[in-house]
């Protein structure tokens, strides 16, 4: 019996140092380079709302995995109908907003109206455009009807432009954003940081961490001294690839590299001549050194890809073969286009380092084979207008970062304006198409298209480098999507 | 002492509403939308149509002029475009450390620079004067932003005595926040100190050469009382006038030093709207910098007619 006693106070002192430990160690502050604008993921494109608020503030009906698997959200399961129109979705029970009311299938019916209005801010309408109409059978059960039976909509339902808001209030998302997550929005300090704190009523697991506070540092010197003077526990895509060496060699640090979205390309102006010749566009594409460029401007991270596609995807196709690095066949291309000397254009860089650091090194790389590039640095608003909307360039360097984006060369006013009606076709036919099988073939044909066309210049795959503190755990190295998931994060003892 | 101040006065508000015509035309000429920066690479033109529509972009210029600043006369600085907030509000959340952070760095500036550069002027020619001379040169000399990574480096980084940067925010404590600017701070002075002792030093030995300092010696005080009573207040107009920019610079340019120690300050609220293109806030906040600069002007002129009584009379 004493000793059974005795076992027992010994083991309430350990749980008693244990929880003392875990109540020292149950915040963690995460560095990220820019600052949310506002904290509506469902009206603007900044990445950074998302970074701060998906799935940690607000969820959807479904949610990216880390891996970038779409799995249940706010929908614990759901019926598809046989024809592929009609998902009705069971939502789950008991699960209440952070101002305590009820969260039911009127609030889904009022999110994605919203979202689909015609007065509607958000950045990614296209993702509801398919929506026919949106209905509460009754409090945990959604039916969504569809126009024409759509592959990827439980994939975009995941997406935070389509997380589901609490209709009481919109008025004041920007600034006290109420959703359903496992941590609930504390404090915006702004300009400074961004905290949220652990919501007690969460429907799921409740999460290690008690609270998190994001900071907001863009400059890469000042990310190095704070990682280095421990007043940040982790930096989500550390700004300064050059520095990651050293913070591999400390024991005190982690370098986590994963993937991302971000299909890197040299965007070519394809109604911009010379470059309606395929010829010249391949000569473009083979005189880039895809190797040369990671290493010189990223530092040695990131992936070659051959099309628009992610290299992680299961239906990925390695490409890189049709367009090797061979400026003598390229010359040889730009001659037979009818430009034995070569010509000049214009390569407009927007700010990140991808494109100022990778453009030089492409312009070299350029003059190799004749062809001469003025370099203008743009800021982003300025590429907007000029590149984007303005058509106004030769070539340009993007990361296009949205998930299965493949489509966007299915629209011809897209900024590199690349128009191919069988293209079009194919990736109208693979909206509607349900099989797996069927899918990933189709999506496999959709890559070798716009390889074989040499619409752009296929770089590599952004790769996402974050420095975390070594006894913090449960960072998503890869980025499925822009979120630094924090319902999984834990300190080691 | 009154006609001078209204005429001050009078040429202050001139320079308000010149300074505001110039602000809006740079804005308008500027290329690029707020509401397709917003939404990005892939949004739907009827999107941006929309969000255009609810800031009020699509009104004519001179519409937006005018609405600007009757809005900033009767102190409404407008909504920013991005926050989405009262531009005062914003405004007066960046102040908070701005305005603490130029007054601590020119308050270091002058408590350095005075003593310096009196002791410079009336030692002229020794070895104090001369390292004097040397040291300030090497303070003018060297770009603050890196005797800021420098400091960062010895005090954060491997002293740990302080925070690599961030601001704490005035509700963790008073002391807090000012250990927070205190590197800031000294970064910033360093070169305004260096300037200001070097204009104290010249200034005052051009005034020590004067005939009345002569005739005040010749009179029986000696050269401490000479110093006090005559040379100093006549030396001060050239450095009223410096002190008067460098708070002026200290408010407004401290961005570089605000990004080494992610400072929430002023300077970095303007480049990002820049970037950003949140016009009403850049508008509104070079506004508030002009009227800031306007302000100190004023009170500098005030100050010479202070210690210069001939100053008075002649306006």
């Amino acid at each position: 019996m004493k000793r059974i006693q005795q076992s027992a106070a010994a083991f309430a002192l350990l749980t008693l140092a244990a929880g003392g430990a875990w109540a020292a160690k149950a915040d963690v502050t995460i560095g990220i380079q820019l600052e949310p604008p506002h904290l509506d993921p469902t009206s603007a494109a900044a990445g950074a709302i998302d970074q701060v608020l998906y799935s940690n503030v607000f969820e959807g009906l479904t949610r990216f995995g880390p891996d970038g698997s779409v799995g249940p959200g706010l929908a614990e399961s759901w019926e598809i109908s046989g024809d592929g129109t009609t998902y009705t979705f069971n939502l789950r029970p008991d699960v209440k907003f952070h101002d305590g009311t009820d969260f039911e299938a009127t609030d889904v019916v009022f999110s994605l109206d919203r979202a689909r209005a015609e007065d509607s801010q958000n950045a990614q309408k296209a993702l509801f455009s398919g929506i026919k109409s949106v209905e509460a059978a009754d409090p945990t059960t959604v039916v969504v009807t569809l126009n024409s039976p759509q592959g990827n909509f439980l994939f975009n339902m995941a997406w935070g432009d389509a997380v589901i808001v609490a209709p009481e209030s919109i008025d004041d998302i920007k600034g006290n954003p109420v959703g359903t997550g496992a941590f609930r929005f504390s404090e915006w300090k702004r300009g400074d940081s961004i905290t949220v704190v652990r919501n007690a009523d969460y429907w799921g697991a409740a999460p290690a961490l008690e609270q998190a506070t994001f900071k907001f540092i863009s400059e890469p010197t000042a990310a190095f001294s704070a990682m280095m003077a421990g007043d940040i526990d982790a930096f989500y895509s550390y700004p300064a690839p050059e520095n990651l060496v050293q913070f591999e060699a400390d024991p005190r640090f982690t370098v986590l590299a994963g993937n991302t979205e971000g299909e890197t390309i040299l965007a070519i102006n394809n109604k911009m001549e010379p470059f309606g010749d395929v010829r010249v566009r391949k000569a473009v594409s083979m005189a880039i050194d895809r190797q040369a460029i990671i290493d010189g401007a990223m530092f040695g991270y990131g992936t070659p890809i051959g099309t628009h596609f992610a290299p992680h995807h299961p239906d990925y196709v390695d490409l890189t073969g049709n367009a090797p690095h061979d400026p003598e066949a390229a010359r040889a291309l730009l001659a037979e286009a009818g430009y034995p000397d070569g010509f000049e254009t214009t390569l407009k860089l927007p700010p990140p380092s991808y494109a100022r650091r990778g453009g030089e090194i492409i312009a070299a790389q350029l003059r190799e084979i004749g062809i001469e590039t003025e370099i203008s640095n743009l800021e982003w608003a300025q590429w907007l207008e000029q590149v984007f909307r303005g058509y106004d360039y030769g070539l340009t360097i993007v990361s296009h970062t949205e998930p299965m984006d493949i489509g966007i060369y299915a629209r011809p006013t897209y900024y590199f304006q690349y128009d191919n009606p069988e293209f079009q076709q194919l990736i109208s036919d693979l909206s509607v198409e349900n099989d797996p099988a069927r899918r990933s073939a189709m999506l496999k044909e959709a890559q070798r298209t716009i390889s074989e066309d040499y619409v752009n210049g296929f770089l590599f795959q952004l790769a996402l480098t974050s420095v975390v503190d070594a006894r913090l755990n449960g960072i998503w190295p890869d980025a499925p999507t822009q979120a630094v998931d924090l319902t999984g994060v834990s300190w080691t003892e | 002492m009154l006609r001078y101040t209204v005429k001050r006065l009078g040429s202050l508000l001139a320079s308000l509403v010149v300074a505001s015509l110039v602000i809006f035309a740079c804005i308008e000429v500027v290329p690029g939308d707020p509401a397709s920066f917003m939404l990005g690479i892939n949004a739907q033109p009827d999107t941006v149509a929309a969000l255009r529509d609810e800031l009020g972009l699509n009104r004519p210029p001179h519409e937006r002029y005018v609405a600007w600043v009757s809005g900033l006369v009767t102190g409404d600085f407008g909504t920013s475009y991005t926050y989405r907030s009262p531009v005062s509000e914003i405004v007066v959340e960046r102040l908070a450390i701005s305005l603490p952070l130029a007054i601590y760095a020119l308050s270091l500036t002058i408590l350095v620079a005075f003593p310096v550069g009196i002791l410079a002027a009336t030692r002229r020619g020794s070895l104090t004067d001369i390292s004097v001379m040397a040291t300030t040169q090497l303070g003018v000399a060297i770009p603050n932003f890196w005797f800021a990574l420098l400091m960062v480096l010895v005090f954060a980084v491997n002293l740990r005595w302080f925070s690599a940067g961030g601001f704490p925010g005035w509700d963790a404590g008073f002391l807090a926040a000012v250990k927070a600017l205190t590197l800031p701070a000294i970064a910033l002075a360093l070169p305004q100190a260096s300037i200001l002792a070097r204009v104290m030093r010249s200034s005052l030995l051009d005034t020590l050469s004067e005939d009345y300092i002569r005739t005040a010696r010749a009179k029986g005080l000696t050269g401490r009382q000479a110093l006090r009573r005559h040379a100093l207040r006549n030396a001060l107009i050239p450095v009223l006038t410096i002190i008067g920019l460098q708070f002026s610079f200290l408010l407004a340019g401290a961005i570089i030093i605000e990004n080494v120690f992610f400072l929430p300050g002023l300077g970095r609220l303007v480049f990002q709207a820049i970037s950003q293109r949140d016009l009403i806030v850049v508008e509104s906040v070079v506004m508030i910098l002009v009227f800031a600069v306007i302000i100190v002007n004023f009170l500098v002129d005030l100050a010479y007619a202070w210690v210069d009584p001939r100053l008075r009379s002649r306006a």
